[in-house]
């Protein structure tokens, strides 16, 4: 190997070198894979330009799958070392590097395209729309993730990894901290993935306005759909703060400018206020959702129609609203002064009241309701003492004097952790249960989804209550050892082998998948919960255009009520004659554009200022020809809608 | 899919681009050149800003059309109390910040 090449690929370490090999077999299988079965061109039309909403959605779900397992592992390997302190499994630079990609990944590339998996895979079925507004930007934002987090990713062989904290705070992450080209890799992976979220936002919002199916008011949309649309609101406020805000890093880093610096008249705080200007409306737009999905889940296995409907839209819209205005909370021991601590101690107090009117809502609606203990529900029952808890550890570390004292301490990890984890990871995993059927047609397997259940939250449990008391016992977070006389040891030791077993209910989940695509218990009806909404009232998975009549709403609970009444899908042999249906033709410019942009952000990251312009040209090139297609819609005959149909079981 | 508003003419777009161009080299160029005092640079540089988003709500938002201003009305609304908090929000922390001299 030569000395270009030394410093250009990651060296050194056993670890990386059994990565390597890992990509490299797992590359070629997949290679010899696609050309020996001759999948290529089955891979590029059914996939790679497909703008069907449901087929994103499957994209988004397996690389946040893909994406979990990293960060996980990532995790683990922390835990390994802070379990064994003073062995050096993990070096210091190391370590720094590992929390540095666990934090980015989970939020950024596991939580963010996991709920647009869900997004895609529910919101146009929900409210009985044939595809969102804009499909070709939902390929778009797609392949831009995918791309920004193929960059990030391929930092740790290539260039090294970022190693400056998931937020990765000047003056450390400026050039004279973190000169290498790992901190370009974050700012580039983030910035190509970032522009997806906030096209994501804007078309989920524009999709739930303007798509409904005809009847549906905004105070008949299901939850789920509501708990979108605050989480896009929040989206497109807060995104471009983050684009800016790392914009202005990367102008520091590669123009020299002084903007985040500790000197020449930079300031590293403003910094920490923008990036928390997005970070914690990021958790709210992450957790939102959830709420929405736990809402569904709770109304379908107790019978009933959610308790408190209207406090749960404006909840939810408050939470949307009053996110943006907590910020400050993530760095009261800056210094800012008694009065910016106190209004700021106020609002975070504040949020905590439409979250806690949620939770009483999905009490009251389980209350006297017939409940099926189902994986959905499960995991949604696992939500509620998880999260209160981790509410009641919110708002002690809101009191801004006592956060002096609870500040970059383990008692703030294993919050966030119980949050994150019992709030928004519970919930998408319900959602994953509650759809699974309507996206590939059948259940999952309940035996060993019980199994998954039970370590996962067994295993969380273990993993982060000796944190509070780490916290609480001195330990700060990012310390890759300690003394054995801290008295640590003990309780690191009990939150590794809880990570451990979190990490047994993954695979558990994972063999779950791989049994159940075999042995799942196939769903013919369409309506294998006894739904409420809308995407129960068509064929499982999903015909290519949804629905073949659009439903014609009348209440809430619009399916519910179809059963119930007897119209509209619930008696399919009293529909209408088919109509041709108008639907978008597939294109390969995401894919392509999206492709130049992480060749630019390559040669961006690296300073090969001729790859960056040459990338940068792609994309222009792309956006010129998308604009000069005329063609880019057809219309789906009634005579192969009827092939559909009756293959699907549905009478014509 | 099939839209019958009006959504601007070339003439109007490409009016637009130039304003912006022009709003975006202006504050750079006073920045670079010391043409003025702190304080006042400052205030410029602001004011070419909102004029800069005036121009393009007007030439590429198309702000007074559509069939549901509502619409309208209530992004702007929460939109301006959401850049309120941003800069109005971040000049009170970093003032009180005992760091900044």
């Amino acid at each position: 190997m030569g000395e270009k090449a030394k410093g250009f690929f990651v060296t050194g370490d056993p670890l990386i070198y059994g990565a390597d090999v890992s990509i490299i077999i797992t590359l070629l299988g997949i290679l010899v894979f696609l050309t020996y079965f001759k999948k290529w061109g089955w891979l590029w039309r059914e996939w790679l330009t497909t703008v069907d909403h449901k087929k994103i959605g499957i994209m988004y779900l397996v690389s946040s799958l893909l994406m979990l397992f990293r960060g996980g592992v990532d995790a683990l390997l922390m835990r390994m070392q802070l379990a064994m302190p003073n062995t050096h499994f993990l070096q210091s630079q190391h370590y720094n590097e590992i929390f540095t990609t666990h934090g980015t990944i989970m939020i950024l590339f596991m939580a963010m395209p996991f709920m647009f998996a869900l997004f895609n895979i529910v919101i146009p079925l929900q409210i009985g729309a044939r595809d969102v507004a804009y499909p070709f930007l939902n390929a778009m934002s797609f392949w831009l993730f995918f791309f920004g987090a193929l960059l990030f990713n391929l930092s740790f062989v290539i260039g090294g990894s970022p190693d400056a904290g998931w937020l990765s705070y000047p003056p450390l992450s400026e050039l004279a901290g973190s000169p290498g080209p790992g901190q370009n890799f974050y700012i580039w992976g983030i910035q190509i993935s970032g522009i997806g979220s906030l096209a994501t936002g804007i078309n989920f919002l524009v999709t739930i306005l303007k798509m409904r199916a005809p009847g549906m008011k905004l105070m008949q949309m299901p939850l789920f759909t509501w708990s979108v649309l605050s989480s896009c609101i929040t989206i497109i406020f807060a995104f471009p703060v983050l684009t800016v805000t790392l914009a202005l890093l990367f102008v520091d880093r590669f123009f020299g400018a002084h903007i985040f610096t500790a000197t020449g008249g930079g300031n590293p705080m403003m910094y920490v206020n923008l990036i928390w200007m997005w970070g914690h409306p990021e958790v709210y737009i992450v957790v939102l959702p959830a709420f929405g999905i736990y809402s569904e889940i709770v109304s379908t296995f107790s019978k009933k129609k959610i308790f408190g409907y209207k406090s749960m839209v404006f909840s939810m819209m408050i939470i949307s609203v009053l996110g943006y205005f907590t910020w400050v909370h993530h760095f009261f021991t800056m210094g800012a002064g008694a009065d910016v601590n106190t209004f700021f101690a106020i609002t975070t107090m504040a949020i905590g009241i439409p979250t806690g009117v949620k939770i009483f809502n999905w009490l009251f609606t389980m209350f006297r309701g017939r409940i099926s203990m189902t994986q959905p529900m499960l995991w949604t029952l696992a939500f509620i003492p998880c999260f209160l808890v981790g509410g009641a550890t919110g708002v002690m570390l809101a009191a801004a004097p006592a956060d002096y004292q609870y500040h970059n301490s383990y008692f703030l990890i294993a919050h966030f952790h119980q949050t994150l984890i019992g709030g928004v990871v519970f919930g998408y995993l319900a959602g994953l249960y509650y759809w699974w059927p309507k996206m590939f047609g059948f259940k999952l397997n309940d035996r060993i989804g019980k199994w998954a259940f039970w370590t996962w939250n067994i295993g969380f449990y273990v993993c982060f209550m000796p944190q509070y008391a780490l916290g609480f016992m001195g330990m700060t977070r990012r310390v890759y050892t300690y003394g054995w006389d801290m008295g640590w040891a003990p309780y690191n030791m009990v939150s590794t082998a809880g990570a451990f077993l979190m990490g047994i209910g993954f695979v558990f989940q994972v063999w779950q998948i791989l049994y159940s695509i075999k042995h799942g218990e196939r769903d013919l009806t369409g309506d294998p919960w006894n739904g409420r909404t809308l995407e129960w009232s068509i064929p499982s998975p999903a015909p290519h255009y949804n629905f073949a009549h659009l439903p014609e709403v009348k209440s809430d609970d619009a399916w519910w009520d179809m059963k119930n009444h007897r119209y509209g899908a619930a008696v399919p042999n009293k529909m209408k004659e088919y109509a041709p249906i108008h639907m978008p033709k597939n294109s390969g410019i995401p894919f392509l554009m999206s492709a130049c942009w992480f060749v630019a952000g390559f040669g961006l990251t690296f300073e090969w200022i001729g790859v960056g312009i040459a990338g940068l040209a792609g994309v222009g090139i792309c956006l010129l020809a998308r604009s000069f297609q005329r063609n880019t819609d057809y219309y789906i005959p009634v005579d192969e809608i009827k092939a559909t149909e009756s293959s699907l079981g549905r009478v014509v | 899919m099939h839209s019958h508003e009006n959504h601007g003419s070339a003439k109007t777009y490409i009016l637009g681009f130039l304003f912006s161009l022009i709003l975006t080299a202006l504050p750079l160029w006073l920045v670079i050149q010391h043409v003025m005092n702190k304080a006042l640079l400052t205030v410029a540089i602001l004011l070419i800003a909102v004029l800069q988003l005036i121009i393009q709500f007007f030439f590429f938002m198309h702000i007074g059309e559509g069939e549901k201003p509502r619409y309208h009305v209530m992004a702007l609304i929460l939109g301006a109390v959401m850049v309120f908090t941003i800069v109005a929000g971040s000049i009170w922390i970093m003032t009180f910040n005992s760091q900044v001299h």
